[in-house]
This record gives structure tokens, sequence and C-alpha cells, in this order.
């Protein structure tokens, strides 16, 4: 369904992506692990055209995307629920969610989203005319996967969602994303927590310093002894 | 250095702030006892002032939304806004002209003539406003803040001068015996033409026999303002378009992940601080009766105070500033010396940098929380 072919990007002078290749395939989980500084949310960030590859091919259902402008590779069917959450911090939850929806026309199928997301976290129905900035930190990363669900995407791209929250929290991010993904949405999950992200993928590559280094099932990335050292915390 | 500042520079600027009102005051007219006593004897004239800087603060306040919302969107500081209202004042003159609405005295020709007027000078105004942007700071969004900031002040000579130009042509100005482009022409007051051709007395509260002149002008003004204001904030509070300049003001990066067109959210954003400064533009002449190619300056400062006053990027801020400096204004113009009002607003600039840099709203919610 998605599939990126050689790609490089550059923040500044800086290579971060050398040579990127991977593909998710409609109804998988797919996730990218790896640490701090890898190029992951570089990678997520030129999929959707905030940054643009030097060289490379991004297809979505044969289609290229890389030189697309971002609003319509929204159009095409990629949400985002971005790093850092970035909620709207002064408009209220039930605002961030339309803005979610912004490329959408169709009403009905607006509303039956807002019935969606609010059935995944009831939370957000409770807070719906709050501030998005007075939420808490789980409510917000709650927020930025319903806005991202708001697209109606056919494929979602997470960004670190377990970022600064509790074990707890982490857990029921993580069921909600499985559950999702039941419900059929494609999912590519960026992720430093590789143990949790390998509990729920299908498959899962490993992103070093801007290359894959490694790809697998999650199965058996778990038992790959690189990647318990590295990244598993096994002795 | 942040902290350096706080500790040391700040209170040494305040007190010098201070001592230099206490200082040039007397000179500037800042004289309590004598402006207590002008109070005391005449109330009506507080009354008065308070009219007059109304009507002023309401145009100044339409002015000031386009530099805070330029800003809230881009972090620019469009030094050229000024000068777009100062062409507002212009069409919306060479309008009336062109229209024969300065030299009739049929009311309703008057009346389409000033409709006319509003409608070309918003028009004019706000495709120059998106002009500027595109010609000059659209390529330089990802460049160094300085880049822009110059590129603007640029901007700015080169609408006054175009305006220096357009004041010289006397088919498009009348010129009332002035010469050049450099005079300062007359705007004729003809909202009180269309009273008086009706026979109505200009002062609407004439028959009150209060003595107090409350003008149609200054029921224009502050209708149309008050329209404006409020059409604005039921745009950006609850149409599609506003929510997404909202959104791409707090978040560039996560707007363009919701699929919102950000070129285009900026370019309505000029779009309509454009149309704004237009329509300040006619009003500024129907009320002030000049028009002059270094106008837009003056004003400029008086509104981008207004909004730095409010918390420069917050509209409701915008407005409130906008009517406090039009009533400091009026007061520094009655009570003290007309001369010196620039000074004042200079110095609650200042001042307000020095305590209290977000504004009077500044920003309600934290970015994290």
């Amino acid at each position: 369904m998605l599939e990126l072919i050689e790609v490089h990007t550059y923040y500044g002078n800086i290579h971060a992506l050398k040579g990127v290749s991977m593909t998710v395939a409609e109804g998988e989980i797919v996730t990218v692990i790896g640490s701090n500084g890898a190029g992951k949310s570089t990678m997520l960030r030129t999929i959707h055209g905030i940054l643009r590859p030097k060289k490379g091919t991004i297809l979505l259902e044969g289609e290229a995307l890389e030189k697309l402008p971002s609003h319509k590779i929204v159009e095409r069917g990629i949400s985002q629920s971005p790093e850092g959450r970035m909620i709207f911090p002064r408009m209220t939850v039930q605002e961030n969610l339309e803005m979610g929806a912004y490329t959408r026309k169709d009403k009905a199928g607006i509303a039956q989203d807002f019935e969606w997301v609010f059935k995944l976290f009831p939370r957000l129905k409770e807070r719906i005319n709050q501030k998005g900035g007075t939420l808490s930190g789980g409510e917000q990363q709650m927020l930025a996967i319903g806005r991202a669900m708001m697209a109606h995407p056919r494929i979602m791209l997470l960004d670190e969602p377990s970022m600064g929250l509790s074990p707890i929290l982490v857990g029921q991010i993580f069921e909600t994303i499985v559950e999702l993904n039941k419900q059929g949405t494609t999912i590519l999950l960026v992720e430093q927590n590789a143990r949790m992200a390998l509990s729920i993928a299908h498959r899962g590559y490993v992103l070093q310093t801007g290359e894959i280094i490694l790809h697998d099932t999650s199965a058996k990335l778990k038992e790959d002894p690189m990647v318990q050292k590295s990244y598993l915390g096994a002795n | 250095m942040k902290s350096f500042f706080r500790r040391f520079m700040r209170p040494i600027i305040a007190i010098l702030v201070i001592y230099l009102v206490f200082l040039l005051g007397p000179i500037a007219g800042l004289d309590f006892p004598i402006i207590v006593g002008r109070i005391q004897e005449s109330p009506k004239m507080l009354v008065q002032f308070l009219i007059i800087g109304l009507a002023n603060g309401a145009i100044v306040a339409i002015i000031a939304l386009g530099y805070t919302m330029v800003y809230g969107i881009i972090e620019l500081i469009n030094f050229a806004h000024g000068d777009v209202y100062m062409i507002g004042v212009f069409t919306a003159l060479s309008t009336l002209s062109v229209t024969g609405a300065l030299t009739t005295n049929n009311p309703v020709h008057l009346v389409l003539g000033i409709v006319a007027a509003l409608v070309v000078a918003m028009i004019v105004c706000a495709s120059l406003n998106v002009g500027i942007e595109r010609l000059a700071y659209r390529r330089l969004r990802n460049a160094p803040r300085l880049a822009a900031l110059i590129s603007a002040i640029g901007m700015s000579f080169i609408v006054e001068n175009i305006g220096l130009i357009w004041a010289a042509q006397s088919w498009l100005v009348p010129s009332f015996g002035t010469t050049g482009g450099g005079a300062q022409k007359s705007f004729p007051d003809l909202l009180s033409k269309i009273m008086i051709s009706l026979n109505l007395d200009p002062n609407l509260l004439a028959s009150t026999g209060l003595g107090l002149r409350f003008t149609i002008k200054d029921l224009l003004v502050i209708v149309l303002a008050s329209i404006l204001m409020i059409g604005l904030r039921f745009f950006i509070q609850n149409t599609r378009l506003g929510k997404a300049m909202r959104a791409t003001a707090q978040n560039r990066d996560a707007a363009k992940m919701m699929g919102i067109n950000i070129d285009r959210v900026i370019s309505i954003t000029f779009l309509i601080g454009g149309g704004l400064a237009g329509a300040a533009g006619l009003m500024a002449g129907l009320y002030n009766n000049t028009a002059w190619w270094f106008m837009g300056f003056r004003a400029g400062i008086q509104a981008f105070t207004a909004a730095v006053l409010g918390g420069i990027g917050n509209i409701t801020g915008a407005m409130l500033g906008g009517f406090l400096i039009g009533l400091l204004a009026a007061f520094s113009d009655g009570y003290m010396d007309a001369r010196w009002t620039n000074l004042w607003v200079f110095a609650v600039l200042v001042l307000i940098l020095i305590f209290r840099p977000t504004g009077l709203l500044g920003e309600q919610v934290g970015e994290k929380a």
C-alpha cells in the first residue's frame, strides 16, 4: 500500500535518511524502531510532505507522493499523530477534532467519525469544550490520535504515542491502536519503546542513523540478539 | 543574558523612562493641576474627548487587527501595513472623485459614492496586501526573521512612494489649491454634507441642548468598525477557514498535517488584514478629513502600539488596545498638546514592552499542559 524506495532526506546539511526503503501492506501494523535521532520522525515527516526527499520515491498505491504538497497527501488518505502530539493548545477538543477532518466534505461521515473517536476515547467526550492546552499528557495523546482518526485515513502514521506517558496509559494507548487496526486502519508506528511496539506489530524495521539495518516479522525481531541487546534491554 | 536583562537592565530602563516622563512631562503638557482644573471646569469636555477617542480608537483598532493577525500567523511585523491603510485613504478619495461624489449635493449620489469608495478601497488594499506577501515575504518565510522584517520596511518605503506619486495626480486627487504630492490633501466632509442636504444637523445631539457633539461621522465610524470587528470575530471563531487560520497560527506543521493549505491561509490572512485597512482608510478620510502620503506612518505606529498593548497575535487584544490608544490620543490632544501625542503613544509602547511584553490579554493558555 505504502512504499518507500531509496528515500534520502536532508535536514539542512545533515543527511538524515540515507536511502530508506520499506513497505506497508494494507491492514498491517508495521513498526519502525530505533533510538533517538535515528531518523524515525524525519521519515514520517518526509512521507507527509513536511520535509522533501532529495532522492527516492514514496508511493501510495503506486502513486508518487514526494512531489505533492502536504494537503494533497492528506487528501490521498494519510494522517498522522505527530511526535510531541502537536495539538492546537488554544482550540477546544471539538475544534481540534474538526481540524482533523479538514479535507473532508461528507458531513454524515464526519459525524460518524466523531462517534468513533468518542467510543474509543470517552475521556475526550467529557472534555469536548476544554482547550487542548489544558488537557493532561495522556489526554493530549488521545486527542492527537483522535484527530488523526478524524481524517478517516487509509494509513495512519503514529509517532511515539508512548512518549511521556505512564506504563498504564501506554498500555491503554497500544490497546487502542490494535483496536483501530482491527477496524481496518493500516498503521505505521514509530517507537522508541521497542518492546511495546513489537508486541502489537506484524512486522518491524530497525532504523539506525538514517539506514534500515534490519527488517523482519515482529516475532523474529524479538528473538534477534542484536535487537534484544540494543533495543529490548536484554543482557 | 535574559536573566541579566531581567535583573539589572529592566529596572534601569524603567527608572530612565519614568525620569524622562517627569522631566519631559511638563514640557509635553503633562501638568496635573492644570489638567485636573480643566476637567473640573468643564466635565462636559471629558465626555466630548471620550467620544472623539472612541471614534479614533475604532479606526486604530481596525488597523491594529491587520498587524496582529499577520503577526499571529507568520510572526512578522508587517511594517507596510500602515501604508496600505494610507493607500486606502487615497483609493477612497479617488473613487469619490471619479464617481463625482465630491461635487454633488444629491444625498443619494453621495451615499452611493461612499459605499462604492468603501468597496473599492477594501478590494484595492486587500489585493495590495496579498501582493506584498507574495512578492516580499513568502520566499523569506524560512529565512532568518530579520530578513523578512527588513523586507517589510522596504515595502513600507515603496508603498509610501506610490502614495506620494498618487497624491500628485490631480485627476485622481482633487488639489483644492495645494500643489504637488507632498502636501496634505483635503478629504471633503461628505457625511456632514449629506446631513445638510437633507436639512438635518450633522451633530446628532444638537437638539438635546447638552452642548456635546456626537456627529454623523462619529456614528458612522463606530457602527462600521463594530460591524467589521463582530464580523471578523465570527469568521475567526466559527467558520472552517477561520479555524484553519487559528490552527495555522498555533502550530504550522500540525496544520499542514491536517491538510490545511498553509500558503492559502496566509494569503487569506493578508487579504482580510488589507481589506480592514481599506475600510479604515475610508473611515479615517471621512472622519479626519485629510489625506497625506505619510499618514500611514503615524497611524501605523499607533496601531502597532495598540496591537502590542493588547497582546500581539491576540485579536480581542488588538480591539481593546485600539480603543485605549484612541482614548489616550484624544486626551493627550485635548488636555495636553497634540504635538506630543506620539510621545505618549511611544511611552506606552516602551512601558508595555518592559513590564508586560505579552500585552494586556497575552496568551490565555500555554503551549504545554
